[in-house]
């Protein structure tokens, strides 16, 4: 059973702030980390090559700094890592991040298994998975928390708002992984002097692939952020005044109950 | 001149920090109360590859070497001193092997150490051989392939639980220190047994026990090192060792200033927080610059080791300094929090108290100062 698992770096949103004035984020000195629900797809691949045997590959476009998540991800237990980097990928959208990506997994060749996280906490779009999909043409299933592997398909269980689905796809499949999938593995020690020290990161760009110029970068992008801001939220908030708890219990049932709260 | 972590360290660091929130904060206060010793966190450790750090692969260790050391027991002793103080003692047992043992013991030993789970114990001080060890009078006789063992160990550290113990006992009483040996000692070996059980103060959760050898027939190729060569094992152990207790204080101190930089910012009184109050903020200053100083004398002591430099000197400079900084930041830092800080609702009291063992195990701050006097005048 062979996996891709598709991660992203993102900044450490906890840490990050946004610069007011031009609406963008300040990332300056914030630690960059795998994104959530990225480990958790990470974590999931990991499960079934224990299970069933088999490699789990990750791949990010990216930065040469993203070769820390791929890092990451070796020491978790990836068994090979893929860099995307190349200036014409910059500034692209999620549709061309999802060609390009798309043209990475086509050289790849034979997959059983794609995985997703389902969405980056820097954009959460949740785009990336189900475009790549669509451009490999295969089935998706989005939202997984759960995933059992039979014969020649994937079981899976779909979070959904008013309830879970169970559903079924033939492989190869994408999936993206939330955090209810799993609870991904800390690496061991020597796992992560390992991936640090002795293993390899093999670097792709555009002359590797087999890309539409025209379709990914800045240019190549669909959408553009024309504009971010932090909305304003106004609280007010009220002390209820009473002398014992029972008091001000009562009169915060009425103020509940008067507002249709309860 | 370079203070970097390498990427892998920094790795390393995160994941310690990951352990340390995941497993090891939940229990902190508990396992204080019951005093019960974390076996599972240690089964956790061994999972992890922390207990290997220090142990080449070709042992099954985890590679790595004393500066993961202190990176690994410094963040567990943030949330939990006990956790590290057992993590750290029992990273000594491998040390003496790795570099005192034979081929076939370090086969034996090394890879049950690193994630075979298994937990060691360092059997030094008796109730009559505390600081001054060259007073030690259990005896291990040779009769045949086999040393006869007799004699009480005071004060071990994870001595009951341990499933290995490296015990230092006199093969030729009449020699004095030099007829000194190490011998290890396989837990249910018939004579070896366990006596008093600690009730300590501080470090609860990390079981201290005494030791009782009542003609315990120990095997000959059990003897790590030459007989006579006890004293020179244990001085070198124990100048690594206080590289970890270092490591445990540093890490008590940076969990208590990082207690105190939150609560400062949420208490309210006088209606500001009482980061607004010049007198508070004066002590973190001193409780911050005394850390840097602490974090930067163990990982240099780390660091000679590492190099095969001479580093008796600056290991018990290390664990000297940071023994009392781990005092005066809880001290502090308790003080800061007022009377919440006394309360057990709040890690400080606890921390204060986890901090105490520092200045006193593994050689009090006195003997280190006898320590440093000495390397200084000689
Ligand atoms: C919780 C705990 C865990 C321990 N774990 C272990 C373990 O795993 N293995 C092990 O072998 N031991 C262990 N010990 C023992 C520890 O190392 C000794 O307690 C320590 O070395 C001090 O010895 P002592 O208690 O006999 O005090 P003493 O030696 O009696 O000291 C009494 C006082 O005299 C001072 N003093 C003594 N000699 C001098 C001197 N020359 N100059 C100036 N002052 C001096 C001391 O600093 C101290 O203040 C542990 C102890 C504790 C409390």
């Amino acid at each position: 059973m062979n996996s891709i698992v598709c991660i992203k770096q993102v900044p450490n949103t906890n840490e990050v702030r946004i610069n007011q004035e031009t609406g963008t984020l300040i990332r300056d000195g914030v630690p960059s980390i795998i994104n959530p629900d990225d480990r958790n797809a990470i974590e999931g691949a990991l499960k079934i090559k224990e299970e069933l045997g088999g490699t789990v590959t990750v791949i990010t476009m990216g930065p040469e700094q993203a070769k820390a998540a791929l890092r990451e991800a070796m020491a978790m237990g990836a068994d090979r890592a893929i860099l995307l980097s190349d200036r014409a990928f910059a500034g692209s959208d999620t549709w061309a991040t999802a060609t390009i990506l798309a043209a990475a997994l086509d050289k790849i060749g034979e997959t059983d298994l794609i995985f997703c996280g389902r969405q980056a906490i820097d954009g959460d779009t949740a785009q990336v998975g189900p475009e790549l999909a669509e451009f490999l043409d295969i089935p998706q299933v989005t939202y997984a928390k759960e995933v059992v592997v039979e014969k020649d398909k994937v079981r899976v269980t779909r979070y959904g708002e008013s309830g879970d689905y169970i559903m079924e796809a033939p492989m190869p499949v994408m999936l993206t992984a939330i955090r209810e999938l799993n609870e991904p593995r800390l690496p061991h020690v020597r796992s992560i002097i390992e991936a640090w020290e002795k293993k390899d990161i093999e670097v792709w760009t555009m002359e590797d692939l087999t890309i539409d110029p025209t379709q990914i970068g800045l240019k190549g992008s669909p959408t553009n952020v024309f504009r971010s801001f932090v909305p304003v939220r106004e609280k007010q908030s009220e002390i209820i005044q009473g002398n014992t708890p029972r008091e001000k219990a009562a009169l915060l049932l009425d103020r509940l109950s008067s507002q249709k709260l309860v | 001149m370079n203070f970097d972590f390498s990427d892998a360290q920094k790795m390393i660091r995160q994941t310690a920090q990951e352990f340390t929130e995941r497993y090891v904060a939940p229990l902190a206060a508990e396992l204080d109360l019951t005093g019960e010793f974390p076996r599972e966190t240690f089964a956790r450790m061994a999972a992890h590859g922390f207990t290997g750090i220090g142990i080449p692969e070709e042992y099954g260790g985890s590679g790595g070497s004393d500066i993961e050391k202190v990176i690994v027991v410094s963040e567990l002793a943030k949330k939990c001193g006990a956790t590290a103080a057992t993590l750290s003692i029992h990273m000594i047992f491998p040390a003496v092997i790795l570099k005192f043992g034979t081929e076939e013991q370090k086969k034996k030993y090394l890879p049950a150490m690193a994630d075979g789970g298994k937990i060691s114990a360092f059997a030094l001080t008796e109730p009559n051989a505390g600081s001054d060890a060259a007073a030690v009078k259990t005896t291990a006789l040779k009769d045949g392939d086999h040393y006869i063992l007799n004699g009480t160990k005071c004060f071990i550290t994870g001595g009951g639980q341990a499933d290995h113990v490296v015990v230092f006992a006199l093969t030729d009483p009449s020699k004095g220190l030099k007829g000194l040996s190490a011998l290890v000692v396989d837990k249910g070996m018939p004579g070896f047994s366990i006596g008093k059980i600690e009730d300590k103060m501080g470090i609860r959760a990390s079981e201290t026990v005494e030791l009782i050898f009542d003609n315990c027939r120990v095997p000959a190729e059990n003897l790590v090192g030459k007989e006579g060569a006890g004293f020179k094992i244990a001085m070198t152990a124990l100048d690594g060792a206080r590289i970890g207790v270092a490591a445990q204080a540093l890490g008590i101190a940076e969990g208590a200033l990082e207690e105190t930089v939150k609560y400062m910012k949420e208490r309210v009184q006088f209606g500001k927080p009482l980061t607004a109050l010049q007198g508070l903020n004066w002590y973190v200053a001193e409780m911050a610059t005394k850390i840097e100083c602490a974090r930067w004398m163990t990982y240099r002591a780390a660091t000679l080791k590492i190099k095969g430099e001479p580093y008796t000197k600056e290991a018990a400079m290390a664990k000297y300094n940071a023994s009392e900084t781990a005092l005066f930041v809880t001290n502090l830092a308790l003080q800061i929090h007022g009377g919440y800080g006394y309360m057990k609702d709040y890690p400080l009291e606890r921390m204060m108290r986890d901090a105490k063992i520092t200045q006193i195990y593994e050689g009090t701050s006195e003997i280190h100062k006898v320590v440093i006097a000495r390397e200084v005048l000689k």
